[in-house]
């Protein structure tokens, strides 16, 4: 897996980017994980690496102004963290954060079964 | 298989709108005993496997799964990577070129009035028509509605469409073989003529009426045809080159090959319609995800304002991407989606000194984009039209990525432009995309001021043309694959005049 060795920091983004994915089931999750990890395998291990050092950011840079990381914060906490990346004045950094966001967002909405709960109507062959 | 002849008397680098047409037009030619061959980078599908699933169908059919980068990582462009290139995933939508944008190209030689009449050939050939009002849905209809409440001159796209089922998945390959791309008309008739395409068939460089391509394999699992020729590098000789690879792989290809030290404006001019989406959340669930989804547009503000509103509907992750933000405003206009409407709010960019086609260390194509005052303005603008139009169709509530607080109630309808005041935007915070490339190989006189002449030849290169979106001096301003077809007709036809002299 391409997130590893960060799946706990990585499920504490999920779930602040997507609220609702907190509700996921063991399949759900894995269906997600399935989805980003189909995204990611053809992509170069320089930007695997970049991933998995954005991921470390987070868990860590909130040990300075709430004294634990990431993991350990509540949602709103989570939330301003998130949206600290989002808004940084640094574009390297807000980019980073889009990134990371898109990948949440594709595991999320791109599963199959998404459409099904949200009773979309599309007229595909699945 | 057998190992392929490698001399042709003309090459074809790209399937899209520029290299099918450009395959079709010289195709006669085969029956004088020449021989022509389409190379394309991307992979031939079948029509079964166009299944119109999101994720798998756009890591099939676009460079880099839709998601290519500009290189400070701020904007996306969208092109298609497949036999028929783009016109295989966009909307259809089939537009004249606008006479103002011809004349203010001021390409010496090229005229509106022979444009327009490669153009209309073009459009009735792919059955370029107007959409019977009892097959459009209700989120176009809504944008109709709020446009007619605002008294904005709304208008009626003509689209390529041939026996429509309404499954709203242009942009993942129409499933029903619908759409009337150069993947449907104009390379099937050069194929049937006797021009040859290579699939899977990346140029790598290009010299002296040669080209060092790398034929790839069909991946394990992947879907499409395997390459007609097996896999491995290979060198062809060509006694004419025309490049159509794109306005983003055909400069990209020339500087690779080390033509920029003869061409300074090569890359130069790129100008691409960065874009986003406002949504808008009506009470009641509305036709949205079914119907074709692109059928109306205004282009009244394009001229003092730089702006382009058009109906869109995009599939889940793309809209959950296109969406600014992220936590619970974000999930609750998702959990609406049966409820959506959207509009694509284009800027109409203008050619500058700084955005620019490049190449990176390992050779790829690399894209130096920044957003200009004009553009950001045009997407502001566009925003409060598009938020006006929503909310004028009943949105009760609209989302706008460049507001500080992205989400707007219908109370706030009337506070618009003090919205708009205080916008902002910082780049890789706005969710921006493009899908109209163009550029980088602009047509002029002389090098000083442009990569080719207005019939494509690269200056100093007889042997050598292009002809696809990079020959557009500056932005087109409207959606581009009809004026690329009228360009690459227009080249085709100088070179079936020169053929003799050429060969």
């Amino acid at each position: 897996m391409p997130l590893d060795p960060a799946p706990a920091i990585f499920r504490a983004v999920v779930s602040t980017i997507v609220p609702e994915a907190g509700e996921l089931d063991a399949n759900g999750w894995q269906d997600l994980l399935g989805v980003i990890e189909a995204l990611l395998r053809d992509r170069p291990e320089s930007l695997k690496r970049q991933l998995r050092m954005f991921l470390g950011a987070i868990q860590w840079l909130p040990v300075i102004r709430y004294g634990r990381p990431f993991t350990r914060l509540n949602a709103a906490a989570r939330t301003r963290v998130l949206t600290h990346l989002q808004n940084d004045r640094i574009q390297k950094v807000r980019v980073g954060f889009w990134g990371l966001r898109t990948l949440v967002l594709a595991g999320y909405y791109g599963r199959p079964t998404w459409r099904t709960s949200a009773a979309l109507e599309f007229h595909d062959a699945s | 298989m057998t190992r392929p002849n490698l001399t042709y008397d003309i090459v074809i680098v790209g399937s899209g709108a520029g290299g099918g047409t450009v395959a079709q037009e010289l195709s006669p030619l085969c029956n004088q005993g020449l021989r022509i061959a389409v190379l394309e980078k991307g992979p031939r599908f079948r029509d079964d496997e166009f299944t119109g699933r999101e994720l798998e169908m756009a890591g099939a059919l676009y460079e880099d799964g839709g998601g290519f980068l500009t290189t400070d990582g701020a904007m996306t462009i969208a092109f298609g990577c497949v036999y028929g290139g783009s016109t295989v995933v966009y909307t259809g939508t089939s537009m004249l070129p606008p006479e103002r944008v011809i004349r203010r190209w001021d390409v010496p030689g090229l005229t509106h009035a022979d444009l327009e009449s490669r153009a209309r050939k073009f459009m009735d050939e792919n059955n370029a028509h107007l959409l019977d009002d009892d097959v459009i849905n209700q989120n176009n209809k809504l944008f109709v509605e709020g446009c007619r409440k605002l008294h904005y001159e709304v208008k009626q796209f003509p689209v390529n469409i041939k026996g429509c089922h309404g499954s709203g998945l242009c942009n993942l390959g129409c499933p029903n073989q619908a759409k009337q791309g150069t993947d449907r008309v104009q390379l099937p008739r050069a194929e049937r003529n006797g021009v040859e395409v290579i699939t899977r068939c990346q140029v790598l460089t290009i010299g002296e009426k040669t080209l060092a391509v790398r034929v790839a394999a069909k991946p394990a699992g992947a879907k499409g045809d395997p390459s007609p020729w097996e896999p491995g590098d290979y060198r062809i000789d060509a006694k004419i080159i025309v490049l159509c690879a794109g306005a983003i792989n055909t400069p990209a290809l020339l500087l690779r090959s080390g033509m920029g030290r003869n061409l300074p404006r090569l890359g130069h001019g790129f100008t691409t319609h960065p874009a986003f989406i406002m949504v808008g959340e009506h009470p009641r669930p509305i036709v949205n995800s079914v119907g074709h989804p692109k059928s109306y547009y205004v282009d009244q503000f394009t001229e003092a304002e730089h702006f382009v509103l058009e109906t869109c509907m995009y599939f889940p992750f793309i809209t959950a991407k296109s969406l600014a933000g992220f936590g619970a405003p974000h999930s609750a206009f998702m959990r609406a989606f049966p409820r959506l409407q959207m509009i694509l709010v284009l800027a109409c960019d203008e050619a500058d000194d700084f955005n620019r086609v490049a190449i990176d260390k390992a050779g790829r194509a690399a894209v130096h984009y920044h957003f200009q005052d004009v553009a950001i303005r045009g997407l502001i603008r566009g925003a409060i039209a598009a938020a006006k139009i929503l909310f004028a169709a009943g949105a009760v509530r609209v989302h706008m990525p460049v507001a500080r607080d992205t989400t707007i109630e219908a109370g706030d309808a009337t506070r618009l432009e003090e919205i708009a005041a205080t916008a902002e935007f910082q780049p890789g915070k706005v969710p921006v995309s493009a899908a109209h490339p163009q550029g980088g190989c602009g047509m002029g006189t002389n090098p000083g001021d442009s990569v080719t002449d207005s019939y494509g030849r690269v200056h100093g290169l007889p042997w050598l043309f292009v002809a696809d979106a990079s020959l557009f001096p500056n932005s087109l301003e409207i959606n581009p694959y009809v004026t690329i077809m009228a360009l690459a007709g227009r080249v085709a036809q100088r070179i079936r005049e020169e053929v003799s002299a050429l060969l």
